[in-house]
C-alpha cells in the first residue's frame, strides 16, 4: 500500500438496493484501489476490493480494440440505421446516465427496458392495479414492531435490511430492536435467513398466492378451509396466528422478494400481498416494499417514470410512449426475434436471460457498456469500459424506499462514465437522423400558414 | 432412471461476492454449475457430493455438480442453483405476457450422469 491514502467518509456501496451510505473507505490512490471498506457487509466489501482500475481496452469494435470516439461511432451508425432497437439495464449505472439512454430511445423510436422487467416487474404491475402501501426504511426502523419477509433471503443478498433497518437496528418506537420486534419468514425453503425470524413459515412451491389469499380472508373474518393446508403446506391454525398477529401489531411491515415475483402467479403474487397490507390498515399501520436487487434498480424506474410516465418496457416506434409488458420487455422481444439492434447498459443478460433470448443476441449487433469483461460484452459488437458508479462515478442513486442518494466516488478512472459514453452516442445520433426520428406512417408535419 | 423435481434458481453471498470478481472468473463459474439436492434424494438417485447430474426442462437441458443438503435445509423434491449460464439453458422464454420468464420452481427431470471414464483416444462414458 503507499503512502498516499484518501479516506472517503459517508460513501455510498452500490452492490445492492440497500444502497448503504455510511461507508468509510480506505482509498490507495496510487494504485487507485480501496483497501478497507468499514461498515460494509460481505458483499459490499467484495464490491470495494474488486472494483479497481482493470488493464481494459477503451472500446473493442468487432474484436479490435480501438477508441471510445470510434465505439461511439460505430454505436450511433447501429442504432441510427436499426428498425426496432431496445435499450436494456440500467440497473447499476447512475440516474443521470438513465435518463440519457431514455433520451436516446425516444431519439431512435426504440424501446427502453430496464432489469426491473425480471426483478420486480410484475410487482410494478401490480402497483397500478391496486396501489403501494408505503412507507421508507427509516419509517421500518424506527416503528415496525412486526416484520414478515416473504420470498426472499437477505441474509445472502441484502446482508444490512437486517442489522441497519428491520430486524436488529433500534429505533425511536422499538428501542430495544430485536427484542421490540417480531419477525415472520415466509419462503419454501430454510436459507441463511431462517435463523433470524420468530416464526418459519414453509410454503409449497407454486402456493404463495393462495397463502396470501387465505391470509386476506381471514383478516377480513371470513372463514377458510381447513384443507388450505393440504394445499399450501400451512395449517389453517398457522395461518390464523399470523393473520392475528398482523391485526394486533402497531406497525407492521411486509418486506418481499423474487420468490414472489419469479414463479407461478407473477404479478398475482405480488398484487395479493399488496392487496392483504392494505386490507390491514383497516386494523393497524401495515406497509409493503420490494426488496429491490441491484444498487440502482430502483432509480431506473423513477427515471423511465417521470420521464415516460410508465416505470419499464416503454417504446416509442409511434412517436410517444407507450408500455406493455410481454410485448416491449427485452425478454420476450429478444425471445421473439423481434428487435434488430441492442443497446445493454450495466447489465448482462447473456448470462442469465432465457436461452432463447441470448440466442437472439448473437444475431443481432449489440452495443455493451461495463466496467468488466461479461458474457454480454463478449458478444457484442461494440464493447466500451466505463468508470463504475459510486466509485469512480459521481451521480444519484435511488435506495429500494425510494430515496435518493448522492455517491461519494473514492478515486478518478481513465475510463468514461456510462452518461459520458451515452451522450456522446445521442450526439452523434442526432447528427445522424437530424433529430428524433419520424415514425413509420406518421403523417407529414403541419406547415404554419 | 430420471425423477421429477422441482427447481428454485436463485442468488447466494458466495455468488454476490463472486461476480464482483467477474462472472468469467473460475470461482463464479463453479459456484453457477453447482445444483444443491436433498441428500435422501442424491441417495436414491445414487449420487454424491460432486456427483454429475443432468437437469432437463421442456427448452433444455444443462449438467451440473451436485451438493447434499439435509432434510431440514432443503426438502424431498427441491432443488436450488444459483444464477447463471446454465441456469438460463432450463428457462423458457414466454413470459406469459408479464415480460418476466419463469426462473424459480421449475419443474425439472433429474438424471444422473455417468462417471466419464478416459480412454486412450477419447472418452466414453
Amino acid at each position: 500500500m503507499s503512502d498516499d491514502i484518501r479516506i472517503v467518509p459517508d460513501a455510498t456501496c452500490t452492490f445492492c438496493g440497500c444502497v448503504c451510505d455510511d461507508m468509510v473507505l480506505t482509498v490507495d490512490l496510487q494504485h487507485k484501489r480501496i483497501t478497507k471498506s468499514e461498515n460494509a457487509c460481505v458483499l459490499g466489501k467484495a464490491w470495494f476490493k474488486e472494483h479497481g482500475i482493470e488493464e481494459r481496452p477503451f472500446a473493442i469494435v468487432d474484436g479490435r480494440e480501438t477508441t471510445t470516439a470510434e465505439g461511439v461511432e460505430t454505436a450511433a451508425q447501429i442504432l441510427a440505421e436499426a428498425y426496432f432497437p431496445i435499450i436494456y439495464g440500467l440497473s447499476d449505472t447512475t440516474c443521470e446516465a438513465q435518463r440519457v439512454a431514455v433520451a436516446i430511445a425516444d431519439m431512435i423510436g426504440g424501446t427502453v427496458d430496464t432489469t426491473t422487467s425480471v426483478c420486480h416487474g410484475p410487482t410494478g404491475i401490480a402497483f397500478q392495479a391496486g396501489g403501494e402501501s408505503t412507507a421508507s426504511l427509516g419509517e421500518i426502523k424506527n416503528r415496525a414492531d412486526l416484520v414478515v419477509f416473504w420470498g426472499g433471503n437477505p441474509a445472502e443478498a441484502h446482508p444490512r435490511l437486517f442489522t441497519r433497518y428491520a430486524v436488529t437496528a433500534k429505533g425511536m418506537y422499538v428501542p430495544n430492536g430485536r427484542k421490540d420486534r417480531t419477525i415472520v419468514l415466509v419462503d419454501v425453503r430454510r436459507t441463511a435467513s431462517t435463523p433470524v425470524a420468530d416464526i418459519f413459515i414453509q410454503v409449497k412451491p407454486r402456493t404463495d398466492f393462495e397463502v396470501l389469499w387465505a391470509l386476506r380472508a381471514l383478516v377480513k373474518g371470513r372463514r377458510v378451509d381447513p384443507s388450505i393446508e393440504a394445499r399450501t403446506g400451512v395449517s389453517l391454525a398457522v395461518l390464523e396466528d399470523l393473520a392475528d398477529r398482523m391485526k394486533r401489531c402497531r406497525f407492521g411491515a411486509l418486506l418481499f422478494g423474487m420468490g414472489l415475483t419469479m414463479t407461478r402467479g407473477r404479478h398475482f403474487n405480488s398484487g395479493a400481498l399488496l392487496a392483504l397490507a392494505t386490507d390491514l390498515n383497516a386494523f393497524t399501520h401495515f406497509v409493503a416494499k420490494p426488496v429491490r436487487g441491484h444498487g440502482n434498480v430502483t432509480g431506473a424506474d423513477n427515471v423511465v417514470s417521470w420521464q415516460t410516465g410508465f416505470p419499464f418496457g416503454v417504446n416509442f416506434s409511434r412517436g410517444y410512449p407507450r408500455f406493455n409488458p410481454g410485448e416491449f420487455t427485452t425478454v420476450d422481444l429478444l425471445a421473439r426475434g423481434d428487435v434488430d439492434a441492442a443497446m445493454i447498459i450495466a447489465s448482462d443478460p447473456a448470462s442469465n436471460f432465457p436461452k432463447a433470448s441470448i440466442e437472439h443476441l448473437r444475431r443481432i449487433p449489440v452495443i455493451s457498456l461495463d466496467p468488466k469483461e461479461t458474457h454480454t460484452s463478449r458478444l457484442a459488437r461494440v464493447a466500451f469500459t466505463t468508470a463504475t458508479y459510486g466509485i469512480s462515478v459521481p451521480g444519484t442513486v435511488y435506495r429500494m424506499d425510494d430515496v435518493p442518494l448522492t455517491l461519494r466516488p473514492a478515486f478518478d478512472s481513465p475510463y468514461p462514465s456510462d452518461e459520458e459514453v451515452l451522450t456522446a452516442i445521442r450526439n452523434r445520433v442526432s447528427e445522424l437522423l437530424g433529430g428524433n426520428r419520424e415514425p413509420a406512417g406518421a403523417p407529414p408535419a403541419a406547415v404554419p400558414a | 432412471m430420471a425423477e421429477r423435481m422441482t427447481l428454485i434458481g436463485g442468488r447466494t453471498s458466495k455468488q454476490g461476492t463472486a461476480l464482483c470478481a467477474g462472472k468469467l472468473g473460475a470461482e463464479y463459474i463453479q459456484i453457477s454449475s453447482t445444483v444443491e439436492m436433498n441428500v435422501e434424494d442424491m441417495a436414491r438417485l445414487g449420487l454424491s457430493n460432486d456427483s454429475q447430474v443432468r437437469l432437463r426442462t421442456a427448452v433444455g437441458e444443462t449438467v451440473l455438480r451436485c451438493k447434499g443438503r439435509e432434510t431440514k435445509d432443503l426438502p424431498p423434491g427441491i432443488l436450488f442453483m444459483a444464477y447463471g449460464p446454465l441456469s438460463s439453458e432450463l428457462m423458457a422464454g414466454d413470459t406469459a405476457a408479464s415480460g418476466m420468464p419463469i426462473s424459480k420452481n421449475l419443474d425439472v427431470e433429474v438424471e444422473p450422469v455417468p462417471v466419464e471414464v478416459q480412454y486412450p483416444g477419447g472418452s466414453r462414458t
